[in-house]
């Protein structure tokens, strides 16, 4: 549905994005994550023809950006970020102002604004001008003003920044509603916005893409190792080394010692299930108490700090 | 073509919404009546005197003693005026962000362009009509010509048009509402006066310059004449600014 190769967009001779390359597919969501200033933004303004790439190439729903914009932008409802609206407008009359300029059929014009305010949950302010909304509902008129002409993709800078956690909740739910049926790409520095909606997930940093999977990909596979929690009951020292010794363990940490009860551990090991199994025999030939044994994923939080300082370090 | 009536709808909604378009009629009515005012009674004063007088009365004709000086004079206050209503155009639509909104719809730049230009040239054609009252008012008590008055509002008509095809153009390459307004009226001051020079500036550059001017173009309207060259002039001038205005659209995207 999207195919975007080897983008690249100078401001003048400051650097933006390069090369980013990548595709959705029909119905798919894809996350956008990256840092503040890594060229999120750009993309999708280029993405939506507001400006062009210096380099690179982008088809929307089969349309060249460059040689059809109007096609392109005829099938894209784009919620650009901070939402900006015609704040000297009523609710209903932004709305209608889109959905001609959409090309909404003048008959079924009134019915389709009716669903989409129904559907953003901005029915009863549609008479209110827009300069006296709050932010989340400013936030839900650009949402319904970018579904108006229902078009298969959706593209949304950054739609749940500055709402309330019921609104944030809302607009997930709108946007899992909507995935299957269209297209997204979700731009946001919110992590578990991205697990939670997300089947697919870009990380970029400093204008180039530094990972692509989904995100239970992204938090596995690309450990190297798996981190585990233990608990035991025994001697502190003598267990912290003697569980250094059981092959596969990379790495011991004695977490701080509760005040009372058994001592935690945090252990890093080799992907292989043979050092846990190893880690367990120990223990129980040992005569030591194990209380508990879990392996601890990392979240797509560490996934992306990790991704985000590693290439800024380099 | 098809999305030039929503957005010229939308523009002219909100020069009433935002109190501007009727803050300058007001103020172009009171200065426009002021003169009209101070031109009539010093008009009636002479035609008392012409009674005595009869080499005088020969000169006397309201058209040229009161319209021509006024609708002069109207030129010189819409240089004022006109930025006020050109300003807002593309600078706030830039300042506040939704140049973003609009252009990522489905809609040509020529569209939000020609949309805009009509609706700030029809909030001008109603300040022109309601000046209208003044020669309607003065058919009761006198006889104004009909020719130079109606040149004199084609002539208008041509003016505003390029002026706030010049206004267009400026408030297209700033966000700053202010610098838009700022500009437009130093180009349309220096378009008005650029004529006081040609007398002594040689015979090329004389022509040039008279050519240039605004001013020079229009006094043959207020006359009640018509000429094609005048026409062409302030229609040259309204395209080429327009045509430079979709450029600079093109151009803002291009550099971000
Ligand atoms: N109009 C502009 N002119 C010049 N440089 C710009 C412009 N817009 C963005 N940039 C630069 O381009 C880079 C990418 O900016 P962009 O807005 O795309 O980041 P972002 O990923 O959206 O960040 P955020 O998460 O803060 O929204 C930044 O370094 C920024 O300074
Ligand atoms: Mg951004």
């Amino acid at each position: 549905m999207i195919e975007v190769e080897g983008l690249t967009k100078y401001y003048g001779p400051s650097r933006a994005i390069e090369n980013v390359t990548f595709s959705v597919n029909r119905g798919e969501v894809l996350g956008f994550l990256g840092p503040n200033g890594s060229g999120k933004t750009t993309t999708m303004r280029i993405l939506t023809c507001f400006m062009p790439a210096t380099r690179g190439s982008v088809r929307v729903a089969g349309h060249d950006v460059f040689r059809n914009p109007l096609e392109v932008k005829k099938n894209i409802g784009y919620l650009p970020e901070n939402v900006p609206l015609y704040t000297d407008m009523t609710v209903r009359g932004f709305l209608n102002f889109f959905a001609e300029i959409k090309g909404v059929e003048k008959g079924t014009r009134k019915a389709r604004i009716d669903e989409v305010m129904a559907n953003c949950g901005v029915e009863d302010v549609g008479d209110k001008l827009i300069s006296k909304l709050s932010k989340g509902y400013r936030q839900r008129v650009g949402l319904a003003q970018a579904l108006l002409n229902n078009p298969p993709v959706l593209i949304l800078d950054e739609p749940t920044t500055g709402l309330d956690p019921r609104q944030i909740i809302e607009i997930r739910e709108l946007i899992r509603r909507l995935s299957g049926e269209k297209t997204v790409i979700l731009c946001t520095h919110i992590l578990p916005e991205v697990e939670m909606l997300c089947g697919r997930v870009l990380i970029i940093n400093e204008g180039t893409v530094v990972a692509e999977d989904t995100p239970e990909n992204l938090t596995t596979g690309l450990q190297r190792s798996h981190r585990i929690h233990l608990q035991v009951e025994g001697p502190a020292a003598e267990v912290a080394a003697s569980l250094e010794e059981v092959p596969g363990v990379l790495r011991v940490k004695q977490s701080s010692p509760p005040s009372s009860g058994p001592h935690s551990y945090d252990l890093e090991v080799d992907k292989s299930d043979e050092a846990r199994k190893a880690l367990a025999r120990m223990i129980v030939n040992r005569g030591w108490g194990l209380l508990e044994m879990r392996t601890i994923d990392l979240s797509l939080e560490d996934v992306f700090v990790k991704l985000v300082t590693t290439e800024n370090g380099g | 073509m098809r999305n030039f009536l929503p957005i010229f709808k939308k523009e002219l909604a909100s020069y009433f919404t935002s109190p501007i378009a009727y803050i300058v009629y007001c103020m172009f009515l009171i200065i426009v009546g002021y003169l009209f005012y101070s031109g009539i009674s010093f008009f009636s004063i002479l035609s008392f005197q012409s009674l005595n007088n009869p080499n005088l009365a020969q000169g006397l004709n309201v058209t040229e003693g009161v319209f021509r000086p006024l609708y002069l004079n109207m030129g010189v206050i819409l240089l004022l005026m006109m930025p006020l209503l050109t300003m807002r155009l593309f600078a706030e639509e830039k300042k506040s962000g939704t140049i973003e909104l609009l252009l990522t719809n489905p809609i040509r730049d020529v569209e939000v362009l020609l949309g805009k230009y009509a609706a700030c040239m029809a909030v001008y054609l109603v300040m022109l009509l309601l000046t209208a009252l003044f020669p309607a008012f003065t058919t009761l008590v006198g006889s104004p010509e009909a020719g130079p008055i109606l040149s004199s509002y084609l002539g208008l008509l041509l003016l505003g048009a390029s002026f706030i095809a010049i206004g267009t153009l400026v408030s297209s390459l700033t966000e700053n509402q202010i610098i838009a307004a700022a500009v437009t009226f130093g180009i349309l001051l220096l378009l008005w006066v650029i004529s006081w020079s040609a007398s002594f500036a040689g015979p090329t550059w004389g022509t040039l310059l008279l050519h240039l001017s605004a001013t020079e173009h229009f006094q043959n309207f207020a006359k009640g004449v018509v000429d094609t060259q005048d026409v062409i002039y302030y229609l040259n001038l309204s395209v080429f600014c327009l045509f430079l205005t979709l450029r600079s659209l093109e151009s803002k995207r291009w550099r971000g």
